[in-house]
């Protein structure tokens, strides 16, 4: 029994029922979000450290045996997402204390952040193809209520592109998850890992790896499947935002890099090619249009959609230094795109705005807050010594190894626009004076969302803006252990022997496995 | 058996596809109820249709006597059903809060958040 692998899930949903059981006790309900948080950051470092040792760890759920039952299991990639998820939790609950006012905490905020949380953490672990589709759906629904948490206009328009577009990629997902199950006869991955390797069919097995990845290319938020992403994630309170953008989209992420290692590696030479040109277009197309934006939580929208190309690039280039370099950058990109909507929300309360035009004199007002974004938008823009120009670095190198020159070429390119970008934000927010029609105090500008009727407590919303600038910086100064952890990765990805050993137990080879499957072609 | 299903499922994401691309919302919610049944359907069919054998196991055995209906799939598509059912009931939901907010079943009067 390994509770440190089921932990993880069965934790938010027990802070999520707590906080349903207080639904009229606010302050119950914000002391479970912290310390529901606190213990998943906690389980989430025991797992971590059982990982390091052991390098998968796995729980057969039910004590069925695994290609029957449901496999939880946690390796290196798994421990590392879980890890960050449980810190991102924790930080913004300290973070939503502040920001989210008691109209949003009335109606059931904090549930179904532990409820979001819960569904993000079982698709990290699970090694099962429809208990993946199953939590997918628990993060969908949890993350479509938060999204249209307030009822705004906006909100509501964001909010069916968002809900259409993620179904549409459910079903497509559900409708690949149906026809591996009749082509393989399994939904278990490891088990369907060996069948598709010599399955007969090979030209159906590059449908299915398509279909998988149009629809965790939509999740993922990957050209020409992302306008979802920047016509929603402006809208909701800007905690909600935060916590959609260093999770939801990295599940996607996630999902493609297991896929495409584990099930799918035989067919690559054919969905390599749409990944690495997907990954291209994703990281240009997502850069120009932050570079058309002027409202702060607009461009850091846009900058996501770019980010995602540079992990998908990690995977489409395929070597264990590339895929090593796609994680870091998911690891950087979730502290740092976090934080800077974090910031986003911070200026907003000081000065009532999104709208850059309307911003400015903050480098003189607030110095610290300054550091702490000029830290984060350097870190993304890939400036050494920060985090993001490892990941950055570590990807470029390994595309020049693997010799594609013109994505490395693209990456490289832009790098230098996300600081363009960056740039525009720090000349606009605090550097140029507060322009002459925005000299209210923030205090008695009265917006749409509640969030101002909260006694400005600022302290709980420095707190996390701190503590994450510090992870940018730190990830940056200890990039060598860190680096070492993603090259593990990257061998452990790109030999998915090691998984199917530890999910179907060592002497189970593929023979074994065909004679004691029930077998499917006797259909009359 | 399966032909006849074949052309049933491409039917049901074709209508399903083609609701979704019209521009009034309840027509939208409508293709979504459709391609969620489609994808079920697609379930039941590829994992294999055999009438009249149960799975069930005789007193005595431990295994079933010749080929039976496999369960998995109809366990599967219950669960889809479960989750499109509450989906849906969102999406319903949403609908008719973007249709008091908007005031309009016109996608097209939906723009302000895109760029």
């Amino acid at each position: 029994m390994r509770p440190e692998v089921a932990l993880p899930v069965l934790l938010p949903l027990l802070s999520g029922a707590i906080s349903l059981l207080f639904w009229r006790s606010r302050p119950m309900q914000r002391f479970t979000a912290v310390a529901g948080n606190l213990a998943l950051l906690g389980v989430s470092l025991w797992l971590l450290v059982s990982v390091i040792q052991e390098d998968y760890v796995v729980i057969q759920m039910g004590g069925w045996p695994a290609p029957f039952g449901i496999t939880l299991v946690a390796d290196m990639l798994s421990a590392v997402m879980i890890v960050l998820t449980g810190l991102k939790g924790l930080v913004l609950s300290i973070y939503s204390l502040a920001s989210t006012g008691p109209g949003h905490e009335r109606f059931g905020y904090y549930p179904l952040m532990h409820l979001l949380l819960a569904g993000v953490a079982g698709a990290f672990l699970t090694g099962d193809v429809f208990n993946l589709y199953v939590w997918f759906e628990v993060m969908l629904v949890a993350s479509f209520a938060l999204l249209i948490l307030g009822g705004e206009k906006a909100q509501m328009e964001g909010a069916i592109k968002y809900v259409t577009l993620n179904l549409l990629a459910s079903v497509i997902f559900l409708s690949a998850v149906g026809l591996l199950y009749g082509m393989v006869g399994t939904l278990n991955m490891a088990d369907a890992a060996q069948r598709l390797a010599v399955a007969e069919h090979q030209g159906m097995v590059e449908v299915l790896a398509v279909m998988f990845m149009v629809a965790f290319g939509i999740k993922a938020a990957a050209f020409p499947l992302f306008f979802w992403l920047p016509a929603s994630y402006h809208t909701p309170p800007v905690a909600v935002s935060a916590l959609f953008a260093g999770l939801l989209t990295k599940v996607g992420v996630y999902a493609l890099f297991r896929f495409f290692t584990l099930l799918f590696d035989q067919t690559l030479g054919y969905t390599q090619e749409l990944l690495i040109w997907g990954a291209a277009l994703t990281m240009v197309t997502g850069v120009l249009g932050a570079a058309a934006q002027f409202e702060f939580r607009r461009i850091l929208s846009f900058h996501i959609v770019s980010q995602i190309g540079y992990m998908i690039l990690g995977l489409a280039l395929y070597t264990p230094l590339a895929i090593a370099g796609g994680i870091f950058a998911v690891m950087h990109n979730m502290v740092v795109k976090t934080n800077l909507f974090l910031i986003s929300g911070i200026t907003r309360r000081l000065q009532g705005t999104y709208e850059l035009k309307k911003m400015g004199g903050l480098y003189r007002e607030r110095p610290w807050l300054a550091v702490a974004f000029f830290l984060s938008a350097f870190s993304l823009a890939g400036v050494p010594p920060l985090s993001g120009f490892f990941a950055k670095f570590v990807i470029v190198r390994a595309g020049i190894e693997a010799e594609a020159y013109v994505v490395t070429a693209v990456a490289l390119l832009v790098g230098l626009m996300t600081l363009y970008s960056m740039v525009k934000i720090w000349n606009e927010v605090f550097w140029k004076s507060l322009p002459e029609d925005n000299l209210v105090p923030a205090e008695e500008v009265v917006v749409g969302d509640d969030s101002r009727m909260v006694p400005p407590s600022l302290w709980l919303m420095y707190l996390p803006v701190a503590v994450l600038a510090l992870f940018a910086l730190l990830i940056g100064v200890f990039a060598e252990p860190l680096m070492a952890m993603m090259n593990q990765i990257g061998d452990q990805l790109m030999n998915p022997q090691g998984y199917i050993e530890a999910v179907l137990g060592a002497e189970v080879g593929v023979e074994d496995a065909l004679i004691e499957a029930p077998d499917q072609e006797e259909t009359p | 058996m399966e032909p006849v299903m074949a052309v049933a499922v491409g039917l049901l994401y074709a209508a399903a596809i083609f609701l979704m691309l019209r521009r009034s919302i309840v027509k939208l919610v409508i293709g979504l109820m459709l391609l969620s049944n489609a994808a079920n359907l697609l379930i039941f069919t590829t994992a294999g249709m055999t009438r009249g054998a149960p799975p069930l196991i005789p007193e005595g055995l431990s295994a079933p006597l010749g080929p039976v209906a496999d369960p998995l799939p109809q366990a599967v598509v219950l669960t889809a059903i479960v989750i499109a059912f509450g989906v849906l009931a969102f999406a319903v939901v949403l609908i008719r809060r973007a249709y008091e907010i908007v005031k309009a079943d016109d996608l097209d009067k939906m723009k302000e958040t895109d760029t």
